[in-house]
């Protein structure tokens, strides 16, 4: 079977199983799940940047999907007058003061000669961390105490939020590039536990500074860029057009809204999978795929190995802060302590390995999957359980254990499908050619 | 006296607490430096088997304390590390035997092996959740204290008082006889020179006649019983919940790489620095500055350096700096 043709099947496949959802669930849900796949496609596609062109093994996911989740909040929420007004100046001094720290730090690092240097610059360090948390600490206290309940942050910025997606690619870009400056000289599993610690200060950080992004009072009502469903409703036009497709106001909104959310993501998705083709096919893809074969080799070509890396490091967790984004805003809300590496990270992984690590289609394609499956594996476990716990007495221990444990299915599913692929598709349903 | 209140201060809140902590991580490092040493890849399953295997000790001592079996002011689950050490022995090999195997036969790049681990992770992250379920469990029982505040008050005569917990002793003198007993195996006995061997150099062991699948085998045993100890002293020590044993998978795997990978002594080091900087850092200086300090600079806020939930980043703060300017660790580790 040509590659085209098994593309075209698989994703066929895929397109009968969400219609299939639509017949036999409901539209919303087919709709939720479709959503919810356009980002996880979104998201498989970074990590596929990262892993499937450069062969970086980059765990932290999570991390930067959150990073654009903060930035949705910073980009759309109103500002909080009252807070800028009551520590705002001496927050960002208190900011200005800890990178001008490490900017002296690392500049003293490189002019110092050896021997001396390392206590120079540790007392630099301890020096200038108390002199920021002097500054800091008291700013902090002024921002969270403005009506701590409903706000106590600075707010956001007040602009649309779609211009969210872009800037939460931005932010996870900047980050990206701190981390890949210290990290990327690593070996693989290094770089691997590097990533995976620095997800989860990314999203202990998000967690603790209220000031940021209120952390576990989390932001809710973040604005939309389409029309709440309760206006629709209200709307005698609209209820006229849905009554004439024979649908009832309630749910015709519920679908308008998920439809509209369905087109902006599949642009955003169709526009990234387009750039990407274009740099898998171009000289800089081959040579990413050079690179990721034989490092020696390339660099014995004269490529700047990692100067790459550092590159395709930073883009590919841009596009994982672009999905997180997104999610952010079809959710409405920033809960950051949501944010669990198994969903976030390991999920995604898990997209791109059986989707087909290397080729962008793949990656699309395992997104979808795989999220589906993660959505319909615990109705499918409930009818198994019930049909497996029915000879079973009514009330016994084991019965109501099975049918409560149901939702755990869905980890062990997940393992086991990766675990079948790696051995016996180890180039996933759509291999690189 | 103001030292001695300061002192005794430092050791009931940083000292003994760090040096139980240590002595988990320690355990659990210890884990996945042989892994890596043998196995040569890095385990992403090995928060997931100490929580498989308290998982299973747990459901052993629930057992226990049903029939009525007690060891008076010791914890039951102490009596039942055996039977969660066969569980978690027996899962392993299975796994090895169906996953692992297959990979380690057609040489894979370590890197393989890692996702294969991952999937591995998922698996029994799974099992444990739907045989015990999300919640926390807390299967301590017997005697809570070791030395009470108020006996170490009336005993000493000091102001400040300090309170040893049976599970804080527990761990440190099982951590001890543990790690005496692997460094007996891996120095002295045949079995465990032939592991050493084969860490160092895979081939040269396979010349000379070594068995690869029997170190293996034996590797696995070794790392479930570590792991098992781990996890239930962590447990018994804190408690038992899924979540947060998948969570201890990065500060383990930080003491084994500022260890170095693949050295057993330097992942006992490594847990120890992790544990000391991890406490220290997010502890409150307040009081022990207060008792150290002449009055007139004694500080005016709490002296935490970092509230405490930021000691993830204590720990890969710590993994950054060792990797930066000591990549092979603080023991020579190795790198493949």
């Amino acid at each position: 079977m040509s590659d085209m043709l098994r593309g075209t099947v698989l994703f066929g496949i895929m397109a009968v199983l969400i219609v299939g959802t639509g017949f036999v669930q409901s539209w919303n849900s087919a709709l939720l799940i479709l959503n919810m796949g356009l980002v996880s496609a979104v998201m498989a596609l970074g990590v596929n940047l990262q892993w499937g062109f450069a062969g970086l093994f980059n765990v932290g996911v999570m991390g930067f999907v959150a990073l654009g989740g903060l930035a949705t909040v910073l980009v759309s929420m109103p500002p909080v007058g009252a807070a800028w007004s009551a520590g705002a100046g001496r927050l960002f001094l208190a900011l200005a003061l800890a990178v001008a720290v490490m900017a002296a730090a690392i500049l003293l690092w490189k002019r110092l000669r050896r021997g001396l240097r390392g206590w120079v610059v540790a007392a630099l360090l301890v020096a200038g961390f108390f002199a920021f948390r002097a500054v800091f600490d008291p700013a902090v206290a002024l921002i969270e105490a403005v009506d701590p309940a409903a706000t106590g942050y600075l707010g956001g910025l007040g602009l649309p939020v779609v211009l969210a997606w872009p800037v939460g690619g931005l932010l996870a870009a900047g980050v990206a590039w701190l981390i890949g400056k210290t990290a990327l000289g690593l070996r693989s599993d290094y770089l691997a536990i590097a990533t995976l610690g620095i997800a989860e200060i990314i999203i202990a950080v998000i967690k603790n500074e209220d000031w940021l992004a209120r952390g576990v009072k989390n932001v809710n009502g973040l604005p939309r860029p389409l029309p709440y469903e309760i206006d629709l409703q209200n709307d005698p036009g609209f209820v006229e057009t849905a009554a004439g497709l024979g649908l009832d106001a309630t749910t015709a909104s519920t679908l308008y809204v998920k439809l509209g959310y369905g087109v902006m993501f599949t642009l955003v998705l169709v526009l990234l999978l387009v750039l990407a083709q274009l740099a898998l096919k171009s000289p800089w893809g081959r040579m990413m795929r050079a690179i990721r074969d034989n490092e020696t080799s390339a660099r014995a070509m004269g490529k700047d190995v990692t100067r790459r890396h550092l590159q395709i490091f930073v883009l590919g967790s841009a596009i994982c802060g672009i999905a997180g984004a997104m999610m952010t805003t079809l959710d409405g809300q920033l809960t950051p302590g949501t944010y669990q590496p198994l969903r976030y990270t390991f999920l995604i992984w898990v997209m791109v390995i059986v989707g087909g690590s290397g080729n962008n289609f793949g990656a699309v394609l395992g997104g979808f999957l795989i999220w589906f499956l993660w959505v319909q594996v615990e109705p499918i476990g409930q009818w198994l359980m019930y049909h497996v716990t029915y000879g079973m007495a009514d009330g016994s221990w084991l019965k109501g254990h099975l049918l409560d444990s149901v939702q755990h299915m869905r980890l062990l599913t997940m393992g086991v499908i990766l675990l079948l692929v790696l051995r016996f598709s180890p180039r996933g349903l759509l291999p690189e050619r | 006296m103001e030292f001695l209140n300061g002192f005794v201060a430092l050791a009931n809140f940083v000292l003994i607490p760090a040096v139980a902590y240590g002595s988990q991580l320690a355990l659990g490092a210890l884990g996945v430096t042989l892994i890596y040493g043998i196995l040569r890849f890095s385990n992403f399953a090995h928060g997931d088997t100490m929580a498989f295997g308290t998982m299973c000790t747990i459901l052993v001592t629930w057992w226990l304390q049903g029939m009525g079996v007690s060891l008076g002011p010791l914890p039951t689950a102490l009596l039942a590390i055996p039977f969660g050490i066969a569980g978690c022995a027996a899962l392993i090999l299975l796994t090895d035997r169906v996953v692992y195997r297959f990979y380690r036969v057609q040489r894979v790049k370590p890197v393989i092996m890692v996702i294969v681990s991952m999937g591995v992770m998922f698996i029994y992250n799974g099992i444990t959740r739907f045989i015990i379920g999300t919640e926390d469990q807390n299967f301590a029982d017997g005697e809570r204290f070791i030395i009470g505040v108020r006996d170490f008050k009336t005993l000493t005569g000091l102001d400040e008082g300090l309170a040893i917990r049976t599970t804080q002793g527990i761990t440190v003198v099982t951590a001890v006889i543990v790690v005496a007993a692997l460094f007996w195996f891996l120095n002295r006995t045949r079995t465990g020179k032939s592991m050493r061997a084969y860490s160092d150099n895979e081939d040269l062991a396979l010349l000379s006649g070594i068995n690869p699948e029997r170190v293996v085998m034996v590797t696995w045993l070794i790392v479930a019983a570590l792991a098992t100890i781990a996890g239930v002293l962590y447990g018994l020590d804190k408690s038992f919940k899924p979540f947060t044993y998948f969570q201890l998978l990065l500060p383990i795997f930080a003491a084994a790489i500022v260890g170095g990978l693949g050295s057993p002594l330097g992942a006992i080091a490594g847990g120890f620095v992790i544990a000391f900087s991890e406490v220290g850092v997010t502890y409150a200086w307040k009081k022990v500055l207060g008792y150290w300090m002449p009055e007139s600079l004694a500080p005016d806020g709490l002296v935490q350096l970092m509230s405490t939930d930021y000691k993830f980043a204590v720990s890969f703060v710590i993994l950054l700096i060792v990797l930066l300017f000591r990549p092979t660790g603080l023991f020579k580790g190795k790198s493949v």
